[in-house]
């Protein structure tokens, strides 16, 4: 017997914080303009000490002003569609779950292009017509999970293949109405269709949106970590985990909210990136087990470490120009899945 | 030898809910206890189960026996708390079985069911240790007290070899004495059993019904058995509860309940009742012509 202690869970996590930070240094170096080690710790440490008036270089400004945002960008976005897939994949009990495939991404993507289409109709302030989108995408994601899950079941089950192939097919109908969407009702700030298809993080959004991101995301995630003993049974089955003590309508509608929010608030603020739900978790799982008091944790790093590399590799590989991050993602996460669903069906 | 499992009752970090309402000296009690299965309200009901009653002591096995579609496992889920009775009332040390939260119940319900499956592989050990959740708080990181628990419930079912291996490399009967070790791990008051003996050859059957029996009387469980094999219930129970198409027949002793003509009416089979020498009966089916 090895039972998961606290100390391990530190130092898991400790280890793959210093994964992470080492990631992002490199990420921070790789780009158009070089930039040496040695001026990315100095500028670093002034960002950190609040001095930012000392950097006064063309390439401090890049690295602060324009690479780091995108990077811490990208660490949020990715830990949060990575918690999200592994929330997923325990809700639905699917392995396969994963908020790109299953169309709840598109529907996030929906909900926030509604927004944005509201929010140009109607007169508020710009600081309040920031936090529309990101609600309007929480609720796209979150009546999709929904629909997903009633197409998803034959004769009150979940039935694994019927879920998958209603949320392949949510996704394909959700992709029609936003190119719908763009191409009858196109206004000035919509961002365009590739964007939210196939997502980007070359945006930074309004700072607003990037509070309310980065606490939508700590809350969501704490909340889905108080259910992390009770997911673990929650995989052998509602029934099971209710004999076994688990209170289980209420921790599926917390996992179902939270998963909701952190799925919503990455796609308004980067559009639907594919596969790094799906990926990561499985990574993770192969690492460090199916404990989700570790996992969750491990998939938030690992989805952070994921999508940095993705975009870093997204916007040097044909520079000057650039590759859409979802385009790098799904490169990797599309034959994975295949692996995936091949090797359950045999 | 291990230790008894059992603790007198929930401890006093786990307040019962309320005031007991049944009788307390008694474990189980069902009281006119029915249920109808309707798929809404207007139409015919799908199944009924008509309202039956028995009372079962500590360390007393009951079988639950009767054919299929007779009511057996919907009146496993009524006792199990998952569902609330139509009518009447089942009570577990004086407190009705629905009402009580999913984390008390848990601490004095135990269900074995016929097969647990697996999402992804785990440990044995990680698996017996499930049955800690409901004496756990917040995240459940392990205690000493929840591995000295785990390793005598796989000790009790003589599966402690088996820690170390995962769920899905072990055989059927191992795993289902795996999962029984995971219902002991929760230490409850109650016990209860759907068709245990289901894909188990002869030999694996008989060794089970001899750890239920032994555990009985260890540990003091209230042991109920879903099953519709005859010769278990005569050799094993204490009381059996006869069930036909939703209604009671008879409850009582095997040799009060084991008579040729009913349990001939019951199983639609020709058959024979004999008892053996240490008064337990013994059916043999015969052929029909």
């Amino acid at each position: 017997m090895r039972p998961l202690t606290l100390s391990r869970l530190f130092l898991r996590c400790g280890v793959l914080a210093l994964i992470l930070f080492v990631v992002v240094v490199i990420a921070l170096k790789l780009g158009a303009v070089q930039v040496s080690l040695y001026g990315l710790g100095r500028d670093l440490i002034r960002v950190l000490l609040h001095q930012s008036s000392g950097i006064s270089t063309d390439y401090g400004m890049i690295v602060v002003d324009i690479r780091l945002p995108r990077i811490l960008l990208a660490v949020v976005v990715g830990a949060s569609l990575s918690v999200a897939g592994t929330s997923f994949q325990a809700l639905l009990r699917n392995p396969l779950a994963d908020p790109y495939v299953l169309g709840i991404s598109s529907g996030a993507a929906v909900g926030a292009i509604i927004s944005l289409m509201i929010e140009n109709q109607l007169s508020f302030s710009p600081e309040f017509a920031g936090l529309i989108t990101p609600f309007g995408a929480f609720l796209g994601a979150a009546i999709t999970i929904a629909g997903v899950y009633f197409l998803g079941r034959r004769e009150g089950q979940i039935d694994s293949t019927t879920l998958l192939l209603g949320g392949v097919i949510t996704a394909s109908f959700l992709s029609a109405i936003i190119m719908f969407l763009m191409s009858t009702l196109a206004g000035g700030n919509l961002r365009g269709a590739t964007y939210w298809m196939m997502g980007s993080l070359s945006t930074l959004p309004a700072k607003s949106l990037l509070y309310l991101l980065g606490i939508g995301f700590l809350v969501a995630e704490g909340a889905i970590y108080t259910t992390a003993s009770d997911l673990n049974l929650l995989l052998a089955g509602e029934k099971e985990a209710m004999h076994l003590g688990v209170d289980v309508r209420r921790v599926q509608i917390v996992v179902y909210l939270a998963a909701s929010i952190l799925t919503g608030l990455a796609v308004s603020v980067s559009g639907a990136i594919g596969y790094v739900g799906l990926l990561v978790p499985h990574a993770m799982r192969m690492i460090f087990g199916s404990d989700h008091r570790m996992l969750l944790p491990a998939a938030a790093f690992g989805g952070a470490i994921a999508l940095v590399i993705a975009d870093t590799i997204a916007r040097t590989v044909v520079a000057p120009s650039e590759l859409q991050v979802g385009a790098v993602t799904a490169l990797v996460g599309a034959p994975f899945f295949i692996y995936l669903l091949r090797r359950r069906l045999s | 030898m291990s230790t008894p499992l059992r603790t007198p009752m929930p401890s006093g970090s786990n307040p019962p809910p309320e005031q007991p309402r049944g009788n307390p000296d008694l474990r189980l009690s069902v009281e006119q206890a029915s249920y109808v299965y309707a798929p809404n309200p207007s139409q015919a009901p799908l199944f009924t189960l008509e309202a039956l009653s028995f009372q079962a002591k500590p360390g007393e096995i009951v079988s639950i026996l009767g054919p299929n579609a007779s009511g057996k496992s919907t009146l496993l889920k009524l006792i199990s708390g998952a569902l609330e009775p139509l009518s009447g009332r089942i009570f577990l040390n004086g407190f009705p079985t629905h009402s009580l939260p999913p984390r008390i119940r848990a601490q004095r319900i135990a269900l074995v069911q016929q097969e647990s499956r697996l999402l992804f592989p785990s440990r044995v050990w990680e698996f017996v240790l499930q049955g800690r959740h409901a004496h756990g708080h917040g995240l459940r990181f392990v205690t000493d007290e929840d591995i000295t628990v785990a390793n005598n419930a796989l000790a009790q079912v003589g599966a402690a070899h088996l820690s170390d291996r995962w769920m899905d490399k072990i055989s059927g009967g191992e795993k289902q004495r795996v999962i029984l070790a995971r219902a002991l791990a929760q230490q409850p008051l109650l016990l209860l059993l759907d068709e245990p003996t289901l894909h188990l050859d002869i030999g694996a059957q008989v060794d089970l019904l001899d750890s239920l029996r032994r555990l009985a009387a260890e540990n003091r469980y209230t042991v109920l058995v879903v099953t519709h094999e005859l010769n278990l219930t005569g050799e094993y129970a204490d009381q059996v509860v006869l069930l036909q198409k939703g209604k009671c027949l008879r409850v009582g002793p095997p040799a009060s309940v084991f008579q040729r003509d009913l349990l001939e009416h019951v199983f639609q089979a020709p058959l024979t009742v004999e008892m053996t020498s240490s008064g337990r009966p013994r059916v043999t089916l015969f052929n029909k012509e």
